[in-house]
């Protein structure tokens, strides 16, 4: 077990490589009144900062603008962060 | 086809580039796998973006190797956990320079062993990690940070290379089709015997495109025909829906390159070629469908 301590092994963690949310420029926001639910969004987030009852994680999300770019009802806009 | 499951092996979050294809296509890779899954991973973007010791984003086992040995690790991996009565899936997920170029012998020899493992390529057509550099799996005409100028050789055909060797099942897939990559991923972990799976993963610095439009240069690839969705299944092939539908009516290769800066300047005879060598492509699968070879 010592010996085994001593190899380079990393752990699993939230935030392993930080708040990504942090490399914003735009910030995606849905719009309920023109959301159907089809998840689309979630499906292809690749961070899947987006989840089953379509909260965006903002700690995570990176704001490539993939789920506005992807959904059929225009329902995500992509707003400026004021920082 | 199973449900794609809710969960995530990825925790939030990679320090991938926004918009990452090779990102999303892991997501569903590991989705189909399931927890008792190895990756064994390669020098690559996906060997970076895990995070930095002693954290990784990554929710299974991980195992970090050397560039041209990630296929042979598998195999010694593999024969370990059959010899020990477990049937853990043994992933490889390795980049296309990884694959099409450093790692191509220990991939021959594993598929000839008939090593029990899933390889995956994700393929950026270039080498990401390092800055862009132009690997075997660059298209034609594509500008890398070594092809200033447009790369003026074609992209090595890789399927034909892993076909040779007449794995169980082979296919080929994108991130744009999530659910096709889910369902392809578990087929060929249903398999014994070594299986592969090549998925094309759009990369927003790499073909100089914005990060809003990962999901649709996926979809224009695979509607242009410049990137068709098939299976190998025992040698018989079977063309995807939305390639046989690219195959009757196909968008023009155009809107695809034109939508990447990568292919700024690409020439009028460089893209004859690579819409003549996509109808080759589509003429030698439609007839491997039919039987007719
Ligand atoms: C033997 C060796 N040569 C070179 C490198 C440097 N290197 C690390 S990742 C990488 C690029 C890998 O390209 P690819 O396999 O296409 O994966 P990508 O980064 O595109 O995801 C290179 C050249 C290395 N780690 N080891
Ligand atoms: S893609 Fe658009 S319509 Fe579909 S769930 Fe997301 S926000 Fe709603
Ligand atoms: S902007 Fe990108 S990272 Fe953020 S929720 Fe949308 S798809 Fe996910
Ligand atoms: S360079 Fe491309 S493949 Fe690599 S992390 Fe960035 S988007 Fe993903
Ligand atoms: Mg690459």
């Amino acid at each position: 077990m010592s010996q085994r301590r001593r190899l380079a092994i990393s752990r699993p963690v939230t935030g392993a490589c930080g708040k990504t949310g942090s490399w914003r420029v735009f910030s995606p926001l849905i719009d309920r009144e023109k959301c159907n639910a089809c998840g689309l969004c979630a499906m292809y987030c690749p961070e899947a900062a987006i989840s089953e009852d379509l909260a965006i994680d903002y700690d995570f999300c990176k704001g490539c603008g993939i789920c506005a770019n992807e959904c059929p009802k225009k329902a995500v806009s992509m707003e400026r962060e004021d920082k | 086809m199973t449900e794609i499951p809710r969960e995530e092996y990825i925790l939030k979050c990679t320090s991938a580039c926004a918009g990452c294809g090779g990102t999303l296509s892991l997501r569903y890779v590991l989705k189909a796998a399931g927890r008792d899954t190895i990756l064994v991973v390669p020098a690559c973007c996906t060997s970076v973006i895990q995070g930095t010791y002693p954290n990784t984003a990554f929710n299974i086992p991980v195992y970090n190797v050397a560039f041209a040995s990630a296929a042979a690790c598998a195999s010694g991996m593999s024969t370990a956990l059959r010899a020990a009565g477990k049937k853990t899936h043994v992933i490889v997920y390795a980049g296309d320079g990884g694959t099409v170029d450093i790692g191509i012998q220990a991939l021959s020899g594993a598929f000839e062993r008939g090593t029990d493992f899933l390889y995956i390529c994700y393929d950026n057509e270039a080498y990401g990690n390092t800055g862009m550099q132009r690997s075997g799996a660059t298209p034609l005409g594509a500008r890398t940070t070594t092809t200033p100028a447009g790369k003026t050789q074609p992209k090595k055909d890789l399927d034909a290379i892993v076909a040779a060797h007449k794995p169980p099942y082979m296919a080929t897939a994108c991130p744009a089709y999530p659910k096709d990559l889910f369902q392809k991923v578990e087929k060929a972990l249903s398999y014994r015997g070594p299986t592969f799976i090549h998925i094309l993963s759009p990369c927003p610095p790499g073909w100089r495109f914005s990060t809003e439009k990962t999901v649709e240069m996926g979809k224009l690839a695979v509607r242009t025909g410049m990137w068709v969705l098939y299976e190998r299944e025992q040698g018989k092939v079977t063309i995807n829906g939305p390639s046989k539908a690219a195959m009757v009516k196909p968008l023009p290769a155009e809107e695809y390159l034109r939508a990447q800066g990568r292919f700024g300047g690409i020439s009028a005879e460089a893209v004859s070629r690579m819409k003549d060598d996509a109808a080759a492509l589509a003429q030698r699968l439609q007839k491997e469908e039919k039987g007719i070879c």
